[in-house]
């Protein structure tokens, strides 16, 4: 097969970053800068000093991903751009970028969605066999994704109204762990216990939809109310109680839509698949409940935004010959 | 030398190509329509248009600022990887010089301004001395109108406003300067990439890569947490993982 690589690019949030990806499924390079480092000030990311970092940033970046993958404009066959969904200042710069590098070397253009990108940074790891479901976590974004063929998505679950990883960052806050806290209360839940008993939402309805709010309401209020009656609560319990409740839900919501679908493969997604009480339990349910059906999980480094897999997800439409024009816009609320 | 101009920090949108002081094509829209989508048509149809390839260009100018955040990393993002990816040259000027430079033939003291809202305006002094050449008098600034128009009362002569924000501005500064102040023409209030391109070419070639836009102003959020944390600004924020 001939090789075809694809430069992509991506800037929908807090980090800029650039890939060179062939064939879909192989890195030659992926250079990530994330810019955490200057919104752990503000205690979330701020819109406006995330379009200035990206701007500070991109060129380099770009040229990076292209000398790491060894690789010149006349080897590539498009340049591939994470379209939205995201921040529109911080997308604006990944796509002008983009066009421009597009028109000056006269290659084609591939608009991504992200979410899409996060699914098929799975495409990275193992190819996707179809009819497929995925489960998409981030710090926007919760949702259970039915994907028949290459390119089709159906959106068979979704929150109501907070994102997994917008709880995780909220209960983080309450706690007081530096911002984004999700990693160290995945930490601290391992040397905890499930005690508080926290609600599982929406476990008993007859959907694939899911709700965080009234969880982190419950964690407030257990963490005030023990404020004001001078109780102590261990953190560490509470970190394991908040997540035992998160990862049940994720896992049985999946696992039963999973049951329910005629599907090869479930694959996990999104930043908050770097959680390890997620990835065991989903391991470990799946295995039990449904082991004909290959579970996928992408390493650590694929699961945070990254322009590999919006190379890995801009290959079908290059397949298709489905290119943007040079006016291409930002879409901050684009859909899957 | 063979320049492409670029404008896109306010609502007009500018793009110019040039060869040396000669003018080749420029294209000037004054619309409420979005930047993103149609610079690079626009740069796509003027080089065709006039029979050039982004290949045999020497140098990308682009206006750096002030002006609309968004507008300003549109226009600075295309301009420097175009740059960067054609390896041409990469050159930046005050989109409030360009402004100022329309004001040809006079020996007035120039005041370009945009509105920056809540009474603000990003604003500066140029003057073109005794050879024609226009000279910066105070530095670019965000600064509140009537603050403004009261520092330049302190000089002697004449002063005259332009940009396209000037008739919401011009009663403030009649305060301060009376009959002292006038508004350009109005062929000038527009800002015109065929003048930032020929300013551009005086100018010394950026670092592409850490080329960034002057926007006069932190962040909000940033100026609140400097004001906060006075000593604990740190060298890099963003960081590879």
């Amino acid at each position: 097969m001939e090789k075809k690589l694809i430069l992509a690019i991506e800037s929908s949030c807090d980090e800029t970053s650039a890939a060179v990806i062939e064939n879909g499924n192989k890195i030659l390079s992926n250079i990530v800068a994330s810019q955490i480092k200057s919104h752990m000030r503000f205690g979330g990311v701020v819109p406006e000093i995330a379009s200035r970092h990206h701007v500070e940033q991109v060129t380099q970046i770009i040229e990076e991903a292209m000398e790491t993958a060894e690789v010149d404009y006349e080897d590539l066959a498009a340049v591939a751009v994470t379209q939205g969904p995201g921040l529109v200042g911080a997308l604006l710069i990944g796509v002008n970028a983009a066009k421009a590098l597009a028109y000056a070397h006269h290659l084609p253009l591939i608009a991504v969605n992200h979410m899409a990108g996060h699914i098929y940074a799975n495409q990275l790891v193992e190819p996707m066999k179809f009819p497929l479901l995925a489960l998409v976590v981030s710090g926007g974004h919760t949702e259970l994704v039915y994907m028949e063929e290459d390119g089709s998505f159906e959106i068979v679950g979704e929150t109501r109204d907070d994102a997994a990883g917008e709880a995780y960052d909220k209960v983080g806050r309450v706690l007081g762990l530096t911002y984004p806290g999700g990693k160290k209360i995945d930490e601290m839940a391992h040397k905890g216990q499930d005690v508080y008993g926290f609600p599982r939402a929406m476990l008993k309805e007859d959907n694939y939809d899911f709700s965080f709010s009234g969880l982190k309401s419950a964690f407030i209020n257990k963490v005030h109310n023990a404020e004001q009656k001078g109780e102590q609560l261990d953190p560490e319990d509470l970190a394991a109680s908040f997540q035992a409740s998160v990862v049940e839900v994720l896992v049985t919501k999946t696992v039963q839509a999973a049951k329910e679908h005629p599907i090869k493969q479930l694959l996990l997604a999104g930043g908050v698949a770097a959680n390890k009480g997620l990835r065991e339990a989903l391991k470990e349910t799946m295995a039990k409940e449904l082991p004909d059906v290959e579970l996928v999980i992408p390493p650590l480094s694929l699961c945070g935004d990254n322009a590999a897999m919006i190379g890995a997800a801009a290959f079908s439409a290059l397949d298709k010959q489905e290119f943007a024009a040079l006016d291409l816009n930002a879409k901050p609320g684009l859909l899957l | 030398m063979k320049v492409l101009a670029m404008d896109t920090s306010n609502q007009a949108m500018s793009i110019a190509v040039l060869e040396n002081k000669r003018v080749i094509g420029e294209w000037t829209t004054n619309i409420k329509r979005n930047h993103s989508e149609r610079l690079m048509p626009a740069i796509d149809a003027l080089l065709k248009e006039v029979n050039e390839s982004p290949e045999q260009l020497d140098r990308i100018v682009v206006a750096k600022g002030p002006g609309s955040y968004t507008g300003l990393r549109i226009g600075v993002t295309t301009a420097k990887t175009l740059a960067w990816t054609l390896g041409k040259e990469l050159a930046g000027v005050s989109s409030l010089e360009t402004l100022a430079a329309n004001c040809v033939g006079t020996r007035a003291f120039i005041v370009p301004l945009f509105d920056a809202r809540r009474g603000n305006i990003y604003t500066g002094l140029y003057q073109y001395d005794e050879q024609g050449q226009l000279q910066q008098i105070e530095e670019d600034t965000h600064i509140s109108a009537e603050q403004w128009a009261e520092y330049l009362s302190r000089k002697e002569g004449q002063f005259v406003l332009v940009g396209e924000d000037v008739e919401q501005y011009l009663e403030t500064f009649r305060q301060y300067l009376q009959e002292r102040v006038t508004a350009a023409p109005s062929q000038q209030h527009l800002p015109r990439a065929s003048v930032l391109g020929l300013l551009g070419q005086e100018k010394a070639a950026e670092d592409v890569h850490t080329f960034i836009p002057d926007y006069l102003k932190l962040a909000e959020a940033e100026e609140n947490w400097r004001k906060a944390h006075p000593n604990e600004l740190e060298d890099a924020y963003v960081e590879k993982i």
